[in-house]
């Protein structure tokens, strides 16, 4: 099979990404793999803002020379620290936590890359300025395991865990009260 | 100078490493990063000095001299109060990271004083908080960042975004801000030439494997680093889980090799060993290439039972005391390159007599 990035090399590199349930399938050689950020290179010079900028022209394909960029992308420029878009993608960093604000159009294309195809965080959450976000989470979580119990006929776990949810769903609405007040 | 920071400069090895840890015959070390920022304050890249000041400040307000736990008392050492060669020093005890050292403005270190959690601060994200453990200690690494991670948050408003995550400045960290990393010693892998083999299989499930010393993925020592690649859209602990699936294959591996060098080398393994012992102990000038394959023989001959009167804590020291800036550290004096070079025959020879 040969790469099918530059077809002219053998594909030696075979990834499988799932993004959303649908399956992609790339071929493609160990140069191109290098190149395109898939693997890291052995070039020392290369470095992973080498590799972050040139995912920015991640969908020019590499015949084309990237095409110029709209002038909307230029005036692009964070009102918080002044990092344009530009900037951004020169440096591959972003200047404040409101650059993921500013630059949110662009911003999931390039994490699919760098992120196996994903775009939003399912981790740890921040215990004192999050609470309710850690609440919202428990309660999917526990839906989640519900579905599972109630699949294997474990009814009367499942109910526990439904008197679970309801006493969180309970809790956290009181505290949306109080808050709004 | 700071009391607690001579310790932290002078001494090789770090008060963790001194016991072993599970799977210690291949697994050096275990190390849990988490990066974080404060929430409205610019990042370091595009920050100025003022902005800086309020991210060093409040950390030495809140955290210098605190205690979080029991023997983990908090110490601030920032980097404009040290010489160049004492960062170096830091550095070769992997404490800090050469980049902390070139940002210079504000940048700092918050470091317990058995050296097991480090904080930088103002490197490329506010906060990097490092945890370190001997052998492997995945699981129990990521709990007990995230009670630290926890007691942090109790005074810092992070930046942290429902949908990304937690925010940092480079978009390779967002999400979990998390680096999980195996140090790991596979002389048996290197020798039959299955690395090779081994690292693009590995970088195709997401992580990423790096010589520890040496260029590039060369690996001087045989001393392997493996970490995650993925940091968002996958929970922490799903993220230690691969990688500590990737980790038990490799120890298998790196075990079985081991088993059938022995088994089939006859005396050629053995030879390999002690001639490397011998280099050690009697050579008058050493560079630190040959040093490292050296000590990576010796560790390998402790661990398949050949040499027993070793002890491996003496390897984790020399692996560090052979070091540019704690060579001259132990000189006392700046060396050239091949001062350097007869200053560490003679350290090794000393710390190998030791030990008879």
């Amino acid at each position: 099979m040969d790469c099918e990035n530059c077809h002219q090399r053998p594909a030696t590199l075979h990834l499988t990404n799932y993004i959303n349930g649908e399956k992609t399938e790339i071929h493609v050689c160990q140069h191109c793999a290098i190149e395109k950020g898939y693997i890291e290179g052995d070039d020392e010079t290369y470095t992973i803002h080498d590799l972050l900028s040139g995912l920015f022209n991640f969908n020019t394909p590499m015949a084309k020379k990237p095409e110029p960029q709209t002038s909307s992308q230029q005036e692009l420029t964070c009102p918080h620290c002044n990092m344009s878009y530009l900037q951004f993608a020169k440096t591959g960093k972003f200047g404040c936590s409101h650059c993921y604000q500013t630059f949110k159009d662009h911003l999931n294309p390039l994490f699919r890359r760098i992120h196996s195809g994903n775009t939003e965080h399912i981790g740890k959450i921040p215990k004192r300025q999050y609470v309710h976000l850690q609440k919202k989470r428990q309660i999917q979580d526990y839906r989640e395991q519900l579905k599972q119990l109630i699949a294997q006929e474990a009814f009367e776990e499942a109910a526990k865990l439904r008197d679970k949810i309801k006493a969180l769903e309970q809790a956290s609405e009181l505290n949306r009260d109080e808050e709004g007040e | 100078m700071i009391m607690s920071l001579q310790s932290f400069i002078e001494k090789a090895i770090s008060p963790w490493m001194q016991e072993d840890g599970p799977d210690h015959d291949i697994v050096l070390s275990t190390r849990i990063r988490l990066a974080r920022n404060f929430t409205d304050v610019p990042f370091p890249i595009m920050a100025d000095e003022d902005s800086l000041k309020i991210v060093s400040n409040w950390i030495q307000d809140h955290f210098n001299q605190k205690t979080f736990a029991e023997g983990k008392k908090l110490e601030y050492i920032s980097m404009r109060d040290l010489q160049a060669l004492e960062k170096r020093a830091l550095v070769e005890k992997h404490l800090i990271s050469p980049y902390l050292i070139e940002r210079e403005k504000e940048s700092g270190v918050l470091l317990t004083n058995d050296e097991q959690v480090s904080v930088m601060i103002n490197e490329e994200d506010h906060i990097r908080l490092q945890l370190y453990f001997p052998g492997l200690q995945l699981e129990r690494g990521l709990e007990e960042a995230f009670k630290f991670d926890d007691w942090l948050e109790e005074k810092i408003d992070y930046a942290f975004d429902e949908k990304r995550g937690y925010l940092t400045s480079c978009p390779t960290n967002v999400g979990t801000g998390l680096r999980a990393s195996v140090m790991m010693h596979l002389p048996a892998l290197t020798l039959t030439q299955k690395m090779n083999k081994m690292v693009p299989a590995i970088n195709q499930l997401g992580l990423v494997v790096r010589g520890l010393y040496g260029e590039g993925s060369e690996a001087v020592g045989n001393i392997y680093q493996i970490s995650n690649q993925v940091t968002l859209g996958r929970s922490e602990s799903d993220i230690i889980d691969d990688l500590h699936g990737v980790v038990n294959q490799m120890i298998e591996r790196e075990r079985y090799a081991r088993k059938l060098l022995v088994e089939q080398s006859e005396l050629r393994l053995e030879d390999r060993i002690y001639r490397s012992y011998g280099t050690l102990k009697y050579s008058r000038i050493i560079e630190s290439k040959e040093a490292a394959k050296c000590l990576s023989d010796l560790r390998l001959g402790i661990d398949v039972g050949y040499l027993t009167h070793l002890s491996k804590s003496i390897l984790n020291e020399l692996m560090v005391l052979t070091q540019p800036a704690f060579l001259q550290q132990y000189a006392q004096q700046s060396l050239t390159a091949k001062q350097r070079d007869i200053k560490r025959a003679a350290i090794i020879r000393e710390r190998l007599g030791l030990e008879e």
